[in-house]
């Protein structure tokens, strides 16, 4: 026995403690690794805590679907993201051209790119797209893999069958005549089959070793801490091969850790930082950016029973009672505000008859007109949580609305939910016990779709629980329009019925229209070729360093 | 002293079986669905039920814990439900990374908490004493997280000195033992040692003092001998006492640095346990907090070792 072992220990430790100052003195003059790097290296800080799957479905949300599925993977159809300055259109990628059948308006003919390979050098055609449909919708197959279907099947709610033509033909069926099919089909990657097969058929070895056919092939995946993309040399569309030598994604998710790992150039690119740190980050030579996408932070209403939100002035009052551009103050001019459900310059925002403004003295009238007034003022429960994905800020920005509707007569109580609750609840409606008899649900979402933004919770027959019609909206306006965009496939006439869906929505104000999310980045005054598109997904390929 | 080992780890067996349903009940409870991760808000209702089927999660939670408990005894923690990879694999990746940093914040902690304490004892009341009281209480006051953040601001952001995150240029795959790797381990164990720091230095000083106090120990100075034997015979005495304190603390450093990892983005339990967390992965939550239990009772079972080891006093048997 040596009692003194234990005392003995600091001496030791001193030493080590001298040795690691000796170290860190040293390591002024040192080169850290991130200077070590080799030029064309983009190294991006993502905000998810794992690497999405990299199998062909990315989890991790619309994040998973920018960094792990429009990388290494194409869709038959999907967004031009070369543009700053215009909402995203979709174009033609895996297929070249597309055709609804007259006499049977659910058969939908694609025609497939020829000569395109994936990554395994095996070819891209009818076949290897008929599997990759069985991947997810049909659990017979032997290819079926739950945790891709889990991903994948709810994004495209309009597909029922496919069936191959010949080997650069594919005919898709939807479940009703649906135009929206085309919204839903680029979240539908395609893994190569004949990689699947090479790994004895197993979707978690495809995961280390994926193939696809997008412009980044997977060199390296370390799970949970980095995974490394470099070019696809082939890519079939010489316009977007990806000009940096390598990306690397590394999941952060703590804001400021993520903004931290920027600041010490560990990193050379981060998805949202905090939003206080923007400032800085742009002092100390760090390019911000950020563009208005489709997300919109809005309050849902009830139309339940007893909800005060009933009488349309009523809900135009709200509308106009709040001070959008004080908002925006509040988050450091990081927000578009909300004049609709769409971004204002959205092709098919329209000209909505009631205008979304901050006019307190109109609100006042309306509510008036509809027998509020200082001594019967109009209350209302809202459900809010305190923090959550894509939620921005909700508690100081709730508490300003709060103090803006009182200003106009409304006076607002917040029940303040864990987020996960909060976002289960939305499933189970706003007459459900668990929703406290709120009268308003504040869940942010995506509206890059007429699917996301509106019908979704706009069609009476989405009422909760069927999908995310909280508050039992039914406005036969509505639906008869729903009905009509579903039917317009010429995409002029679509274009013209969503503007008009948009526009009677505004009108009638089923929510409390607040604002969008821009997205802010900040990334090394070195990294060049980003364009930060009005979109959830962006393109990676332009990217690279300043040599 | 093999009977009273072989009776302990019996012991284990009960304690791991209630941490198990204790863990399985709570992620349960807790609000949101256990397939959020994977299923979106709006998927259809035969969606739902069929992911649910795939994943084994609409039968009985009873059924559910029953087939989990007999996987887990033969060693399989089941797959992860964000990613399909085996719990274990992940699991023994992180502990290794959380080993790691545990020890090293174990070894700058105990060691400086040793001195610290020791020095406050044999100069009770003196200036050295004031120091090392402030030290300990600064240790145990100051949130660990927020610490971590200013080192990093400092040392990182300002001097530049050492990264802010991470565990390798590579990775963790990649640790070596060198400089490149080791900068890495430098700001998350220094954050993570002050609390075992302040503990340990209260706990040595407050046992040395009383033990100085002892009158052995005047007997020991009346015959004559020296500081340094003086020490020696004090250390033995405090030992069992300090050593029980740093078996807990840790235990408390491998479990209790999600925190820590997560602000460093260091790829261990707590980072894995937090990603868990937020992903509501159950069978990944399940298998880090059963591992981490386990690792408990095991550090529990070797300092009640070491103890009678060092102290025949402690009559086990």
């Amino acid at each position: 026995m040596k009692p003194l072992a234990a005392l003995r220990a600091p001496r030791a430790l001193r030493h080590t403690v001298l040795g690691a100052g000796l170290l860190s003195a040293l390591a002024i003059g040192a080169t850290l690794p991130s200077t070590a790097l080799a030029q064309g290296t983009v190294r991006i800080g993502m905000t998810a805590s794992d690497i999405p799957l990299t199998s062909g479905a990315p989890n991790s949300g619309f994040e998973g679907v920018r960094f792990t599925g429009m990388t290494l993977y194409d869709a038959l159809v999907s967004w031009d993201l070369s543009s700053a300055d215009r909402a995203a259109p979709l174009v033609p990628q895996l297929a070249t051209e597309w055709s609804v059948s007259k006499e049977d308006p659910r058969k939908w003919t694609f025609k497939l790119r020829e000569g395109v390979r994936f990554h395994d050098g095996s070819t891209f055609n009818a076949d290897a797209v008929v599997f990759n449909f069985a991947k997810v919708f049909d659990q017979t197959a032997p290819q079926f893999d739950a945790k891709q279907a889990a991903q994948v099947v709810a994004r495209l709610p309009a597909y029922e069958s496919i069936r191959k033509v010949d080997d650069y033909t594919v005919e898709i069926t939807t479940k009703t005549p649906n135009a929206m099919l085309l919204n839903q089909l680029p979240f539908m990657f395609f893994s190569s089959p004949a990689q699947w097969e090479k790994l004895g058929r197993d979707w978690n070895a495809f995961e280390t070793q994926p193939s696809g056919t997008g412009p980044f092939k997977l060199e390296s995946l370390t799970p949970r801490e980095r995974a490394v993309l470099v070019p696809n040399t082939d890519y079939w569309n010489p316009a977007r091969r990806a000009k940096a030598d390598r990306l690397v994604l590394i999941p952060i998710p703590e804001g400021n850790t993520r903004a931290n790992a920027l600041l010490s150039r560990q990193v050379d690119w981060v998805e949202n930082p905090p939003a206080d740190m923007l400032p800085m980050l742009g002092s100390r030579g760090f390019t911000v950016t950020s563009n208005g996408y489709p997300h919109i932070w809005p309050w849902q209403f009830s139309f339940a029973e007893g909800s005060p939100w009933l009488d349309k002035r009523v809900r135009q009052a709200a509308n106009l009672a709040v001070d959008r551009e004080a908002i925006r103050q509040l988050l450091g001019g990081n927000m578009v505000p909300a004049q609709g459900l769409l971004l204002p310059d959205d092709p098919a925002f329209g000209k909505p008859t009631f205008e979304i403004r901050h006019d307190p003295a109109a609100a006042r009238a309306l509510l008036a007109e509809a027998g509020y007034g200082p001594d019967k003022p109009l209350r209302a429960k809202v459900l809010i949580s305190a923090s959550g994905s894509g939620q921005m800020q909700p508690l100081p920005m709730n508490e300003l609305i709060q103090q803006q509707l009182k200003a106009v007569g409304i006076e607002v109580e917040f029940e303040v939910l864990v987020w996960e609750t909060l976002f289960n609840n939305w499933r189970q409606g706003a007459k459900d016990p668990a929703s406290l008899g709120a009268h308003a649900t504040n869940i942010t979402f995506a509206t890059h779709d007429p699917f996301a933004a509106i019908i979704r919770f706009m069609d009476s027959r989405n009422v909760a629980p069927v999908s995310l019609n909280w508050g039992y909206y039914a406005n036969p306006k509505v639906d008869a329009l729903i009905g009509e965009l579903q039917t317009a496939f010429d995409p002029a006439e679509n274009r013209r019925v969503y503007t008009a869906l948009h526009e009677t929505l505004v009108e009638d104000a089923p929510f409390l229209f607040v604002g969008h999310d821009v997205g802010p980045r900040a990334m090394s005054s070195r990294v060049q070729g980003f364009v930060q598109a009005k979109s959830w997904f962006q393109d990676l390929t332009p990217v690279h360093m300043k040599p | 002293m093999f009977a009273f080992i072989f009776k302990r780890i019996l012991y284990a067996i009960p304690i791991a079986l209630a941490v198990a349903a204790v863990c399985f009940s709570l992620v349960h409870l807790a609000p949101g669905d256990p397939l959020t991760a994977v299923i979106p808000a709006d998927a259809p209702a035969e969606v739902v039920a069929a992911i649910k089927q795939a994943y084994g999660m609409d039968r009985p939670l009873v059924v559910q814990f029953g087939a989990w408990v007999q996987r887990a005894l033969q060693g399989d923690l089941g797959l992860s439900v964000a990613t399909g990879r085996p719990v274990m694999g992940d699991i023994a990746l992180a502990l290794g990374n959380t080993l790691l940093l545990a020890v090293a914040a174990a070894v700058i902690g105990f060691g400086g908490g040793i001195v610290l304490g020791t020095l406050a004892a044999f100069f009770n009341g003196r200036w050295i004493d004031k120091l090392a009281t402030a030290i300990a209480i600064t240790g145990v006051s100051v949130p660990h997280y927020w610490l971590g953040l200013v080192l990093v601001i400092v040392f990182s952001v300002q001097l530049d000195w050492l990264p802010s995150m991470g565990a390798g240029a590579d990775g963790s795959g990649e640790w070596r033992w060198d400089w490149a790797h080791l900068q890495y381990l430098v700001l998350p164990a220094v954050t993570m040692c002050f609390i075992p720091m302040g503990i340990v230095t209260r706990t040595v000083r407050a046992t040395v003092a009383e033990i100085l106090n002892a009158e052995f120990v005047s007997a020991l100075r009346a015959r004559g001998l020296g500081a340094l034997a003086i020490t020696r015979h004090v250390a033995k005495n405090a030992a069992p006492t300090v050593l029980s304190v740093m078996g807990l603390q840790f235990g408390y450093l491998l479990g209790g640095s999600i925190l820590v990892e997560t602000v460093f983005s260091w790829p261990g339990t707590g980072f894995l346990l937090n990603t868990a967390i937020f992903q509501r992965d159950i069978p990944l939550l399940q298998g880090i907090i059963l591992v981490l239990a386990m690792f408990f009772v095991a550090l529990n079972l070797l300092v009640d070792v070491v103890q009678t080891l060092l102290d025949p006093r402690i009559k086990r048997s």
